[in-house]
């Protein structure tokens, strides 16, 4: 397990924001970057790998990666859909949603479909209260969810996953 | 229409580019600072114009500024928080979305204030796409001269760096971001000492909102005292408003601090009313933390008072019959939703943020959660209200940091303005669990508890 070498230079480049000695500092945004490049996930090897690379101990990769709810401390699907439930997005619908995606797709939250190609996550609030309902899906939001967009949604990741075999 | 100072130019198609920016005027304050006014004469232009923290609490920008301490050798640092996760808020995205130049500009004239040559804009990591925004916008300041070194031959540096955080709504709280951006845990420190003293690598440090930073710009351009005109009493300037739940208009809306609730609710320019023709039930009006008032108190003040959207007028009444600005994350019920559901989400979602550093904050969430979800879900006994209750005392005032109180003031109001809903609940156990909970719009006088 090791980053390309343009990812190192990413990891430079994070580290550089810093004050000298205060490397740690870039211990969250590489986390994320090692999530996204070994599998959507961090296992216990790659928050190993992440230490060294940043030559600090073990034990303080796993306390952050434990803290912080965007860490993914199992596998998770190809997509993961993180539907928001709090107030404000339940006054609109939520659970509807919800409950659309486990009819369509037959998994709960934290549940992963048998294909591995998607997985479900309830979250709590994301800052698009005014847009809801609303889930998070890799990079981007998707907002203002109707049983139809879900659909959309569903398709184009399946055939984003065709066109990538 | 009222006043605007942030959002007048947000309509200007790609003002989100330097050159447009720039073209409308953009980068004049730092201008302004850097070559007519010594940092202490923009700290004092800040406490004249009355602003105040946009963040939550509400405290004076200027004041907070003055606190700074300035030991020799040391280096200071401006934090701006755009951690933003307050259930109801979305205005600092809002923002940094569509001006993210307005906040770079804001930077830099409040780090020049501070004598900061370092400044870090902490970001909740699920607004990503907002991140490459920024740094897109940070590139081209800095390629224009407004970033680097001797920033307009004044003999000031200025750079800063978006740092990502990675969903964790503590981090909100001032010291625990400072943890947070020191790649740590999200753990509250004890105070003092202060960040003013000692914060990001126990260096002085000021951690302000993205709304408090951009405002610091239309203060320098109109000059204070035309900033201090805007707005009532302690109220001044303009305040970015997330409006959303069961209203016509869910948005971003900026106000001077001069309208009533009711018009906010109700006028077109504003909310528009309450959705698919139902009534208004009640409100929380400064981001889930805040208390819930029920429609007649949100209106008119128990002295009779029109209700108005300014910090002191949403207080008014205290915790028996007010509520609070807060984040100005405005979140409406109509009178088809359930208090009860509504405040188990919220109880939920404090027990998952918890920190879990103290125990009446990691215990207390949790059982205000388990307690709700049984009351919610018709199993609930008239009891439990009374150790709801109970609970949330406990956990208010016992904690390292305000989270505590946030997580508690939520049931207390529920509880308070609400208790009839409660009580249905539990003496209609399989009526609860359907989709219309028949009680509704509450125009009674409240009982106080306590
Ligand atoms: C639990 C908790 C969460 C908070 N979340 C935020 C937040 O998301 N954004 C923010 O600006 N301030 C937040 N605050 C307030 C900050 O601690 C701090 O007071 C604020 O950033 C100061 O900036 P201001 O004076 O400009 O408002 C939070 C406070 C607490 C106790
Ligand atoms: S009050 Fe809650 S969030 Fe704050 S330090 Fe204590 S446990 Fe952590
Ligand atoms: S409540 Fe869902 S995004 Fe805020």
């Amino acid at each position: 397990m090791k980053f390309s070498e343009e990812k190192i230079k990413e990891v430079e480049k994070i580290i550089s924001h810093f004050p000298e000695g205060k490397h740690k500092s870039a211990l969250i945004p590489v986390l994320h970057l090692a999530q996204q490049e070994f599998g959507g996930w961090l296992s216990v090897d790659t928050m190993d790998y992440v230490a060294t690379l940043l030559r600090i101990e073990p034990i303080e990769v796993y306390e952050v990666a434990t803290f912080y709810s965007m860490y993914n401390l199992t596998p998770v699907g190809s997509y993961l859909f993180e539907v928001c439930h709090t107030g404000p997005c339940m006054l609109n619908g939520s659970d509807d949603i919800i409950k659309y995606i486990f009819e369509k797709l037959g998994i709960k939250p934290g549940e992963t479909t048998g294909d591995k190609l998607f997985t479900l996550k309830t979250v709590e609030c994301l800052g698009a209260c005014g847009y809801a309902p609303m889930m998070q899906l890799g990079k981007n939001y998707r907002e203002h969810l109707t049983k139809e967009k879900i659909d959309a949604i569903v398709e184009e990741c399946r055939n984003k996953i065709i066109a990538s075999n | 229409m009222g006043r605007k100072l942030l959002l007048d130019k947000v309509q200007i198609e790609n003002i989100r580019f330097y050159d447009v920016y720039r073209r409308e005027g953009g980068y004049r304050s730092v201008e302004k600072v850097l070559k007519t006014m010594s940092p202490l004469d923009v700290v004092e232009e800040v406490k004249t114009s009355g602003l105040r923290g946009r963040g939550g609490a509400g405290f004076p920008t200027g004041l907070k500024w003055s606190f700074l301490a300035k030991p020799e050798g040391i280096p200071r640092y401006l934090i701006v928080n755009a951690d933003e996760s307050e259930p109801g808020t979305f205005k600092d995205r809002y923002l940094m979305e569509l001006l993210p130049h307005l906040l770079i500009e804001g930077m830099i004239v409040s780090a020049y204030a501070l004598g900061s040559n370092c400044s870090y804009i902490y970001i909740r990591g699920e607004y990503s796409w907002i991140v490459d925004i920024l740094e897109q916008a940070i590139a081209e300041a800095k390629n224009n001269g407004w970033l680097g070194k001797n920033i307009l031959g004044s003999g000031f540096d200025c750079e800063i760096y978006v740092q990502r955080g990675a969903g964790a709504y503590i981090c909100g709280e001032e010291t625990a971001l400072l943890e947070s951006l020191e790649g740590k845990r999200g753990n509250p420190r004890i105070k003092p000492p202060f960040p003013a003293v000692k914060g990001l690598w126990d260096c002085p440090t000021v951690v302000n909102n993205v709304e408090t930073i951009a405002a610091v710009v239309p203060i320098i351009n109109e000059g204070a005292e035309e900033y201090a005109k805007i707005g009532i009493g302690k109220s001044t300037g303009t305040k970015l408003i997330s409006a959303c739940g069961n209203i016509i208009n869910q948005g971003v809306f900026e106000i001077d601090m001069t309208i009533s609730v009711e018009e906010f609710i109700f006028s077109d320019e504003y909310c528009g009313g309450i959705a698919n023709n139902r009534k208004l039930k009640a409100c929380i009006p400064g981001g889930s933390s805040v208390p819930i008032l029920p429609a007649n108190l949100l209106l008119k003040t128990t002295k009779g008072n029109q209700r108005m959207m300014t910090y002191e007028s949403l207080a008014e009444g205290g915790f028996q019959s007010g509520s609070m600005m807060g984040s100005g994350g405005f979140i409406v019920l109509d009178d088809n939703q359930c208090v009860v559901k509504h405040t188990y989400t919220l109880a939920r979602f404090y027990r998952h943020e918890s920190c879990g550093q103290c125990s009446p904050c990691r215990e207390g969430t949790g059982w205000m959660e388990k307690i709700l979800h049984k009351i919610e879900n018709g199993k609930g006994k008239q009891s439990d209200i009374d150790l709801l209750w109970d609970i949330q005392r406990k956990i208010d005032g016992n904690t390292i940091c305000p989270f505590g109180e946030a997580a508690a003031w939520p049931v207390a109001a529920a509880i308070r303005h609400f208790r009839d809903e409660f009580e249905w609940h539990i003496d209609n156990p399989e009526l609860c669990l359907q989709k219309n909970y028949g009680i509704a719009n509450y125009a009674k006088p409240i009982e106080i508890l306590v």
